[in-house]
């Protein structure tokens, strides 16, 4: 049938396009024969009992799948997320629901009882130690996220503005201190901040002091130098990059219309380096909260975190249920907070015009 | 003494490692003038222009904006506005706020600057648009935009850098007209600077001409098409046949010329011409006309038309002339209505024009 369509085009086209008069007896030839094609082609559709207009048989399930696929912008985008997708379902977004599901229930012993209830939340808004550590933690770790971007800000900038050859050469050498383990690094503090650590006995030698300084370790500020410098490249790339950005005639316009230096940082580089400010500033405080290796190491008494509580609770007292409803608490805090921050800060860099 | 805003004095721009970008520039703009400066891409005009918004310092020279030595004060101390060829429009504020951004660094608020605000929104005829944010603005919008920002300032000279450059067609003449109004009702000196001879034409009150750093002539529109000051300015304003010639005599006012494949020809002496001196004889395509048979009297060359091209105002046609290699470049208007004729491929002509015509040019 194909054949005959094709066929049928092509006399078509020899039809219309020889210069007969009306009548001749080669367009009368024609158009019966044409006639005479087209019952031919009725009979045999009939009796093939297709009613497709191109003639063929119907495509098969495959075809239609691969038409589908094709056609949807959609079946493509998931095709192209489903191995992400498929690793997140497995392994975040199912223990994270095992994890809500724990938060409701009750440890007795070894067992859990599984009859919902709202008692550990409960217990952790009673408990006045919980809300202390909550608190201590998300102060930290906003220490961390206003020194780490403080610091990295300059660095991105000289970066973005004041290095016009090998950008990537300095970019390289930024993200060095993560070519170690994250732990490695933990330790290396533990180093130079140590009683006996690189600070004490360089003082020590210099005669500045007698007595190693005790301070330096096992604190809240230990744990606020180590977090600050494992996080500085999670800081320093997204506000360069944001930096970079900027198209460079806006300063000129700034300058132009009176701006000096500083002037033009604060109106015109700051609020459009904001995107790059938050990036960093989540990117920080989001894992710093919820981070307990560097805590356990340098943090000593005074320096656990919240982290390390989850970690008790499961791993040593082995109440899940509380220890879930911990996380649970911790992620759905920083979660309010960030949003909070991020929709501040964006109001107040609005305000300079 | 001409009321000079700008003086520019033997500015010279060297850029580290490259060759001068700005060449011993010497001219002065006068007050409320609409002064252009154009040539190709590459010529140097940007950076001249830069120097006088103050982005680039002068390797050598000096540049005077009202009678004041500038050339090393910053761009942000300086009675200057530019506007810029990407706009540069801040995306993080709205239209109001991007025309109030530098009246508001000279201490401006509340209702005084509110006032301004809009008198500049109401001069570019974007009245109620100053909530609107930069991205919701279209080409034109955004010129119009970055014009207010810059002229709200009343600065004493305005520095406009190929603004018209990323509009279309038409908007872009509608532009050209409108900005042409607007230097000539707010009085403001414009420096203009363009790459297009058509739009430096139309609107400017004189053009300095540049090309490779030299500033090449600098003249009113008319004298700069019809009298060009060399063959490198004749060439690059518009299009123009140039024919090598010989001086034979020289007469009152007038000369007597001996030029490849053209054999004698009359032009209007100019200074200090000697016989046998060897110049350049130039004329517009659209001062020469075709005719089909032999003229009796004037000036004409016999040719043959090589190609032609119909443009429905006008023809263009390319002559070729016996002892000539390039073809004579002929433009003639298609005054009256004719649905054929023009003149064939091939077909023997006469190219006539005007003995006076034809510029005489110094190489």
């Amino acid at each position: 049938m194909i054949f005959w369509d094709f066929f049928g085009l092509c006399m078509a086209n020899g039809g219309n396009s020889h210069t007969g008069g009306v009548g001749c007896g080669r367009c009368q030839f024609l158009s019966r024969w044409r006639l005479a094609r087209n019952r031919v082609v009725v009979r045999a559709r009939k009796h093939l009992s297709v009613s497709s207009d191109h003639g063929g048989a119907s495509p098969g399930f495959f075809d239609r799948l691969r038409a589908f696929y094709l056609r949807s912008d959609a079946a493509k985008g998931y095709v192209l997320l489903s191995p992400v997708m498929l690793t997140m379902i497995a392994l975040l977004a199912a223990p994270l629901i095992l994890l809500v599901l724990y938060s409701f229930w009750t440890q007795v012993g070894l067992k859990v009882d599984t009859n919902w209830t709202g008692d550990r939340y409960r217990e952790l808004i009673e408990k006045q130690a919980y809300v202390d550590i909550f608190w201590r933690s998300i102060q930290m770790s906003g220490l961390v996220t206003l020194v780490t971007v403080g610091l990295a800000y300059p660095m991105a900038y000289f970066v973005a503005f004041g290095v016009k050859k090998n950008k990537f050469i300095w970019l390289i050498l930024l993200t060095i201190p993560f070519w170690t383990s994250y732990l490695l690094r933990a330790f290396s503090w533990k180093i130079i901040l140590g009683y006996n650590g690189v600070i004490n006995s360089g003082l020590i030698s210099l005669g500045a002091i007698q007595e190693p300084l005790s301070f330096l370790l096992y604190n809240q500020t230990a744990v606020v130098i180590t977090l600050a410098h494992a996080y500085a490249a999670f800081a320093i790339l997204p506000i360069y990059v944001s930096l970079e950005k900027i198209d460079r005639t806006l300063l000129e316009a700034a300058a132009d219309l009176g701006d000096g230096a500083w002037a033009r940082f604060w109106r015109v580089t700051f609020p459009l380096s904001l995107p790059g400010v938050i990036g960093a500033a989540v990117l920080i405080f989001v894992p710093t909260t919820g981070d307990y290796v560097t805590p356990a190491l340098v943090g000593g008494p005074t320096g656990q975190m919240i982290a390390n509580l989850i970690q008790i609770q499961f791993l040593k007292i082995g109440d899940w249920p509380l220890g879930s409803a911990l996380a649970i608490s911790a992620m759905a805090g920083v979660a309010i907070l960030v949003m909070l921050f991020a929709t501040a800060l964006q109001l107040a860099v609005r305000r300079i015009r | 003494m001409a009321d000079n805003i700008i003086r520019i004095e033997k500015v010279t721009k060297q850029f580290a490692g490259g060759a001068k970008a700005v060449d011993d520039a010497h001219f002065n703009v006068e007050r409320g003038e609409f002064f252009s400066l154009l040539g190709p891409s590459g010529c140097g005009k940007t950076t001249l222009l830069r120097m006088i918004a103050g982005f680039e310092f002068p390797s050598e020279g000096e540049i005077y904006i009202d009678n004041q030595a500038s050339s090393l004060i910053p761009a942000y101390q300086r009675p200057t506005n530019m506007v810029f060829q990407s706009y540069a429009i801040f995306p993080h504020l709205n239209v109001f706020d991007n025309i109030a951004y530098g009246l508001r660094k000279s201490g401006l608020s509340g209702g005084e600057l509110k006032r301004r605000v809009n008198e500049a929104l109401g001069m570019i005829k974007l009245d109620g648009f100053g909530a609107r944010r930069g991205d919701q603005l279209s080409g034109g919008q955004r010129q119009r935009v970055a014009l207010a920002r810059a002229l709200v300032k009343r600065p004493k000279v305005l520095l406009l850098d190929e603004p018209l450059g990323a509009l279309d067609k038409k908007l872009r003449e509608e532009m050209q007209i409108e900005l042409r109004q607007l230097q000539k009702s707010v009085g403001i000196t414009f420096v203009f600077v363009t790459h297009d001879q058509e739009e430096a034409l139309s609107m400017s009150d004189r053009i300095a001409v540049m090309v490779k750093g030299k500033v090449l002539q600098i003249a009113p529109p008319q004298e700069l098409y019809e009298a060009p000051g060399n063959v490198e300015v004749a060439s690059f304003i518009g299009s123009i046949n140039l024919i090598d010639v010989t001086v034979k005599s020289v007469g009152a006012g007038e000369a007597v010329l001996d030029g490849a494949g053209f054999g004698q020809l009359r032009a209007r002496a100019i200074d200090d011409l000697k016989a046998g001196e060897k110049l350049v004889a130039a004329v517009r395509p659209e001062k020469l006309a075709l005719v089909s048979s032999r003229p009796g009297s004037g000036s004409f060359v016999e040719g043959t038309v090589k190609a032609s091209a119909y443009l429905g105002d006008r023809s263009h046609y390319h002559v070729f002339v016996k002892g000539r290699t390039t073809p004579i470049y002929v433009a003639a208007q298609n005054a009256e209505r004719a649905m054929t004729g023009g003149f064939d491929t091939a077909k023997s002509v006469y190219v006539t024009w005007d003995w006076q015509s034809l510029i005489l040019l110094r190489r």
